[in-house]
């Protein structure tokens, strides 16, 4: 597919609210880059890139006005689509019981802009659990299908990011509606923007822009590619399932058990993780009353309660239900990893677990004879 | 109207069957939910209590339900009068799958409220006799005040099975067995070769009474359980119902004995 090539995304911008849609991307705040609405390209976090290590982040100072070289911040867009609170209905009590309503807003037409190559099969995973399966969420099919999604190669992973072992990144998968890359020359940003969908086609033709001259297309794929031989962590395989199943009885779950604090960070951060609570409440008078459906975590012992007490009551049985998750059990009920090697749950933990290297205790326990 | 929206459905009979446990039969104020087959459950919505997955007692075009109140929504259910309005969302799961048993010899053991969920099915088999051979259900209960429908089971007899009970704790004047549902097991009058067994219960006492069955000769693959865990959406959504690679309101709750086995075993998994 022909590509163009972008010196400046300001008319991109000026063409997606045109368009009436709400611009999403990083933007440096509180001393990280997060996820927001965007007015113009100049919140971009021009110039900036983050240091990471296993509980920790730190923004520096670049040398260059690159927009798009930091990974992944302490959000995903996650809570763009699956919301951590959606009021789900609202009932009042009529004389022999109750009259249900459901509101139904019309969702949001967002574009994300600067999704990375984790980030975008993070999606795809979320749409196979929440509206892949036989009932679909309304929720976040509403939000799903009304976004617009922009991704970025990645030429700049991070120290905690292991996308490439897992088949995800640095270069976008399907699912984008366009993909930009980022070069840089003395230090100034340009982008090559390929189409993936029509709707990304419709954009693109309204900005007039040149088409991308094919030694930057191909300086574009080369970076890419280079990007991937600079990862900061390894898995020992996108699929883990025998791994994980056969290591349920491990002593290693003892040993991350007595660092773990189960506050759940990991889940929260995770772009996949999607467990939710759903609570129904009442108003003071009794009358009135509402259904909503919370974020939840499996690190919280309510979580698994039965016959009054937790089926895993143990913070060992809670990290090895997250870990076995993920990395396993997740093929056997949604066809993939549940991890895209994004590096997040890493960064903020605040003992700094590093899913990777428990992976590795678990293989060379599996390992030796 | 989404899949979370409970469809309302009036009480139109409410009988105790036991201090703690209460069956009601649910009839659609306007549009019903499809039908539940044996085995499958619904989520039943009491208002700004709260919501529970309770397995149907009865299916088919009377639609009943057993709930033995140990919480706040389930006492809300077992409280509701006759007229008054719950909501219903359903059915989830997988049902018994009782074609699958044509021909064969039944064996059908419950623990406690697990007679609920096995009741439409004694009533499915029942009611195509001829289909099946002999057909055994084996109950165990701790003292005889806590056996369900105990009204029903001479009807059960009179068409044709046998009905086995066994109490924990024996109260004077019961002449019966006394103790685990494995001392059961023996008594079922069954071809154990030719059979196929459906147990539903505590987990450990499923456990016990599948081993019991195979150790009389009932292939390990003609046995289903029906698997409880925490259940907040009954739609895969909400994950609180997972066991290892299932989820036990999509995948189960009725499953095959050798998928579960090797997972019943993890201690908290
Ligand atoms: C597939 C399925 C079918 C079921 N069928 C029946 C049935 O036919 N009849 C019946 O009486 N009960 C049935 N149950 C159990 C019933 O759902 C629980 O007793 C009920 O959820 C308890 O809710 P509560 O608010 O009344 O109690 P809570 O106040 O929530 O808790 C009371 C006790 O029940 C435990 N509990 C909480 N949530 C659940 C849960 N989802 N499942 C089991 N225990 C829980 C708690 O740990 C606590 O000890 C079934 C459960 C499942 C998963
Ligand atoms: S498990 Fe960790 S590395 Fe994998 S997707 Fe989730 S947050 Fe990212
Ligand atoms: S692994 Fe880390 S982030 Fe996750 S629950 Fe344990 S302490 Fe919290
Ligand atoms: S009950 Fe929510 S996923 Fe099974």
């Amino acid at each position: 597919m022909k590509a163009m090539e972008l010196t400046d995304l300001g008319p991109l911008f000026e063409a997606l609210h045109g368009a009436g849609r709400t611009v999403v991307g990083p933007t440096v705040r509180d001393g990280a880059i997060v996820l927001a609405e965007l007015s113009s390209a100049d919140d971009l976090p021009h110039g900036w890139g983050v240091e990471l290590e296993p509980g920790g982040y730190r923004l520096r100072r670049r040398s260059d006005r690159a927009a798009f070289a930091h990974s992944a911040g302490p959000q995903s867009w996650k809570p763009f689509l699956h919301r951590p609170r959606v009021k789900l209905w609202e009932a009042d009590r009529t004389g022999d019981g109750f009259q249900i309503a459901t509101d139904s807003p019309d969702p949001p037409r967002y574009a994300f802009l600067g999704v990375r190559p984790c980030d975008l099969r993070a999606i795809a995973i979320q749409d196979r659990v929440l509206m892949g399966g036989r009932h679909t969420d309304p929720s976040y099919a509403g939000r799903r299908e009304g976004a617009l999604i922009i991704a970025v190669n990645c030429t700049e992973p991070g120290e905690t990011c292991f996308c490439v072992s897992m088949g995800t990144g640095p270069q976008a998968g399907p699912g984008y509606d366009i993909a930009l890359t980022e070069l840089l020359d003395d230090g100034d940003p340009r982008y090559i923007a390929e189409i993936g969908t029509e709707a990304g086609a419709a954009v693109l033709a309204d900005l007039d822009a040149a088409a991308a001259r094919p030694a930057d297309v191909d300086r574009a794929r080369a970076e890419v590619t280079a990007a991937a031989g600079r990862m900061g962590r390894e898995m020992p395989a996108p699929d883990l399932r025998d791994l994980m199943a056969g290591s349920l009885g491990s002593a290693r779950w003892d040993d991350v058990a007595q660092r773990c604090l189960t506050c759940g960070n990991c889940t929260m951060v995770c772009p996949t993780c999607f467990c939710t609570r759903v609570t129904d409440t009442t108003d003071l008078t009794g009358d009135h009353a509402e259904r909503w459906q919370l974020w939840d975590s499996c690190f919280d012992p309510d979580y698994s309660l039965l016959h009054g007490g937790a089926v895993r009551s143990s913070a060992k049985s809670r990290y090895r239900q997250w870990l076995t998750h993920k990395l396993g059990t997740w093929h056997d009920q949604f066809g993939s990893s549940g991890c895209v090697g994004c590096g997040r749950c890493i960064v903020w933990c605040p003992v700094g677990i590093d899913i990777t290297a428990e992976v590795d205790a678990l293989q060379a326990e599996a390992d030796s004879p | 109207m989404t899949p979370m929206t409970p469809v309302p459905y009036r009480v139109a009979a409410r009988r105790a069957d036991l201090a703690d446990t209460v069956t009601l039969t649910l009839e659609p104020v306007a549009e019903p939910i499809a039908e539940p087959a044996p085995g499958q459950f619904t989520m039943m919505y009491a208002f700004g209590v709260g919501e529970v997955p309770i397995s149907v007692s009865r299916t088919g075009p009377v639609l009943e339900q057993t709930v033995r109140s140990v919480g706040a929504v389930t006492r809300a259910v077992c409280a509701t009068a006759p007229g008054r309005i719950l909501g219903l969302r359903g059915p989830f799961g997988t049902g018994w799958e009782l074609d699958a048993a044509k021909g064969r010899d039944l064996v059908l053991a419950a623990g406690g409220i697990g007679l609920a969920p096995l009741r439409p099915l004694v009533l499915a088999a029942l009611a195509d006799r001829d289909a099946y051979g002999r057909i055994a259900v084996l109950i165990g209960t701790r003292t005889p005040d806590d056996l369900l429908f105990a009204a029903e089971l001479d009807e059960w007899r009179a068409r044709g099975a046998q009905v086995e009970v066994t109490v924990d704790r024996p109260a004077p004047g019961w002449s019966g067995h006394v103790g685990l549902i494995t001392g059961l097991v023996g008594a079922a009058d069954i071809e154990p070769a030719l059979a196929a067994a459906f147990v539903c219960g505590p987990e450990i006492m499923m456990r016990v009474t599948a081993q019991a069955l195979i150790g009389r000769g009932l292939p390990a693959a003609h046995v289903r359980l029906s698997m409880e865990r925490n259940m907040r959406c009954g739609l895969g959504w909400c994950g609180h119902c997972q066991l290892g690679p299932l989820l036990i309101c999509r995948d189960g709750p009725v499953l095959p004995y050798e998928r579960v086995l090797p997972l019943m075993t993890v201690r908290e998994l």
